[in-house]
């Protein structure tokens, strides 16, 4: 896994781990961007970790760009071997799977989608030979999911399935975007998951919908308070399938504040991963219950 | 004390220098598009040049002072209205409790700036009062202004009247422009033939331009060097695994139309880059109205910071005139 460096115009700093997506190529990204954090660079004004991928801005009136290409090289080769070890926390959360807001909004734009004849979970489960709804429930909810990346917009988490690559559900994107996407939509493209901070534009199919806000500029949903933004790249999700009355009433208790979402701090071991896949993601799991 | 809007106009905003810092969660830096036009209108009316103003897009709004203010305009050129008496751009006016302040129509640009002394008050949020409206963040209510709204104006002595930025100073919007642009990213995707026709057609704004990014259309579709998909990042050959994008990204879905994101960028996703336009430029597409001609120029990094050091040249001008 050799990276490849690029600027991007006079401002910013491109570095792919690797062409495509894998756990080393993101705990890569993730170690690379704490130790650049940790270095305190002067001129270095945004510091983003991506799926494969990281950024570095920087202001070339304080630190010339090939300075900070050099800075970031010889970073890189400081930290070597990939930290494989993270402390991180995992988060449940609750979906309401083929629920009727998504199903409203992707009927509207059938003309847009690969198969017009069937719902985005339906054709998900098909091309991945998955059994019906409830085997793709079940697929998709049983192993928890790294937060790989956050952005497109405020707060939007991008997920990476806890899963050797053969089990992962693939699924492409609409043929042209929607314009419309429920908010706190859970969604899903190419392999990665995500979940629709806001409503707007999107182009994952959408399997469903979290009554849990993960983002709120006007910090007034108790959790939060400290930070509008839920997520950060590197914490781990488990989806929890729930009914409609479950739903309503998760939404109510959000409303009155007496919602908090169910999390743990974990250790999470890349080598222990890969040792033994089911037997890692079952200690993760149980950690949520308080094991 | 404060100004009513009477009539919010197209997409008028609450826009200072930014927010920087938050870009690996999704939030853009937002901000003005046209920065040494907003630099500009705060130093004319006497304020700090990261003061929040207002940026209108296209058509200004009207407003109602409930408290003498010096204001000024710049960017666009859209001529300010005190009572229905026009006043100049690029120039301090007096504006009194009780009067109205209106504009006429679009001349020239794309978004006028208009500061007003003591800037808009409205909170700091996450250390800025730019409106990210995408993230219904910041700004007023974090969204453009409507019929009605009430803005606070904080109080500090506006400078005198009269005040103005010589012609030669203001980077005036025509109706072509060359962006300069650093291949780079994702350029070795595209065939060199492809990458030939890009910087020789002529592009124009496609309607789908704003404060996310602009939309360009009429040159040719790009061919790509053929490969197989990596794993994860989906099966269009202008797919990538998704990655962040640099402000000022040149993405083509698809491999059709370029897309330039600006301040209000989507933070990343899964189409591919061919470069960046330099930071020099960015300041011009904010002013480049739908449908007008653009051609991408390529430079080099050396060329970057030498027109980023000749904008920084300009606005010392300015800051020394004023």
């Amino acid at each position: 896994m050799t990276s490849r460096y690029s600027y991007g115009a006079d401002e910013h700093i491109f570095v792919e781990c690797d062409e495509e997506m894998s756990l080393e190529a993101f705990f890569k990204s993730l170690s690379i961007t704490k130790a650049v954090r940790e270095a305190q660079i002067n001129g270095v004004t945004e510091i983003c970790p991506a799926n494969a991928s990281l950024q570095i801005k920087f202001d070339p009136d304080i630190i010339k760009p090939d300075d900070m290409m050099r800075e970031l090289k010889s970073i890189e080769a400081a930290v070597g071997q990939v930290h494989s070890t993270l402390k991180t926390r995992i988060i449940e959360i609750p979906v309401l799977y083929n629920d009727p807001w998504t199903r409203e909004t992707l009927m509207r734009f059938r003309d847009r989608h690969q198969a017009p004849e069937m719902t985005d979970i339906e054709y998900t489960a098909k091309i991945n030979h998955l059994d019906g709804i409830e085997g793709f429930i079940k697929a998709h909810s049983q192993a928890p999911w790294f937060v790989s990346m956050v952005g497109f917009v405020a707060g939007l988490p991008f997920l990476y399935q806890m899963v050797d690559r053969k089990r992962q559900i693939q699924s492409p994107k609409y043929l042209r975007p929607r314009t419309d996407t429920p908010k706190l939509t859970v969604g899903h493209g190419g392999c990665f998951g995500c979940i629709y901070s806001v409503r707007g534009a999107g182009g994952y199919q959408m399997f469903g919908i979290t009554p849990m806000p993960i983002y709120d500029p006007n910090q007034k949903i108790k959790y939060l308070r400290d930070f509008m933004c839920l997520f950060n790249p590197g914490d781990i999700v488990k989806w929890r399938p729930i009914d409609r009355a479950e739903y309503d009433g998760i939404c109510a208790d959000v409303e009155t504040g007496k919602f908090a979402p169910k999390m743990a701090n974990v250790d999470f071991s890349l080598d222990a991963f890969h040792a033994d896949i089911d037997g890692a993601n079952a200690k993760l799991t149980g950690a949520l219950n308080g094991h | 004390m404060g100004i009513k809007v009477v009539k919010p106009g197209l997409s008028t905003t609450v826009q200072d220098l930014g927010r920087p810092g938050y870009y690996h969660i999704g939030i853009p830096i937002s901000g003005g598009m046209d920065r040494l036009a907003l630099r500009s209108a705060n130093l004319l009316v006497g304020n700090p040049e990261d003061a929040a103003v207002l940026e209108a897009s296209f058509m200004g709004p009207e407003l109602e002072f409930a408290t003498d203010a010096t204001v000024a305009v710049t960017g666009a050129e859209l001529p300010p209205r005190v009572d229905g008496d026009e006043r100049p751009t690029w120039t301090s006016f007096r504006v009194r409790a009780g009067q109205s302040l209106s504009f006429g129509h679009l001349k020239s640009g794309a978004r006028a700036y208009i500061a007003m002394s003591g800037g808009v008050d409205v909170p700091l949020v996450l250390g800025s009062r730019s409106t990210y409206a995408l993230g219904a963040l910041g700004g007023f209510e974090g969204r453009k202004l409507a019929a009605g709204d009430l803005l606070p104006i904080g109080s500090r002595r506006g400078a005198a009247e009269g005040r103005s930025v010589s012609p030669t100073l203001r980077r005036g919007p025509a109706a072509s422009a060359e962006l300069r642009m650093m291949p780079g990213l994702y350029w070795h995707r595209i065939t060199a033939a492809a990458g030939k026709q890009f910087f020789a057609d002529t592009w124009k704004v496609a309607p789908e331009a704003d404060r996310i990014g602009y939309r360009f259309r009429g040159g040719h579709s790009l061919e790509f060097v053929p490969r197989e998909q990596p794993f994860g990042a989906g099966s269009d050959p202008s797919n990538i695994v998704d990655a962040c994008y640099p402000y000022g990204s040149v993405q083509v879905p698809g491999g059709t139309e370029p897309i330039v994101l600006h301040r209000d960028a989507v933070s990343g996703g899964g189409y591919f880059m061919i470069g960046t336009v330099i930071s020099a430029d960015l300041d011009l597409i904010g002013q480049l109205q739908p449908h007008a001609s653009v051609k991408f120029v390529p430079v080099t990094m050396d060329q970057a910071l030498a027109a980023r050091h000749d904008r920084h040249k300009v606005l010392d001008a300015i800051r020394q005139a004023l």
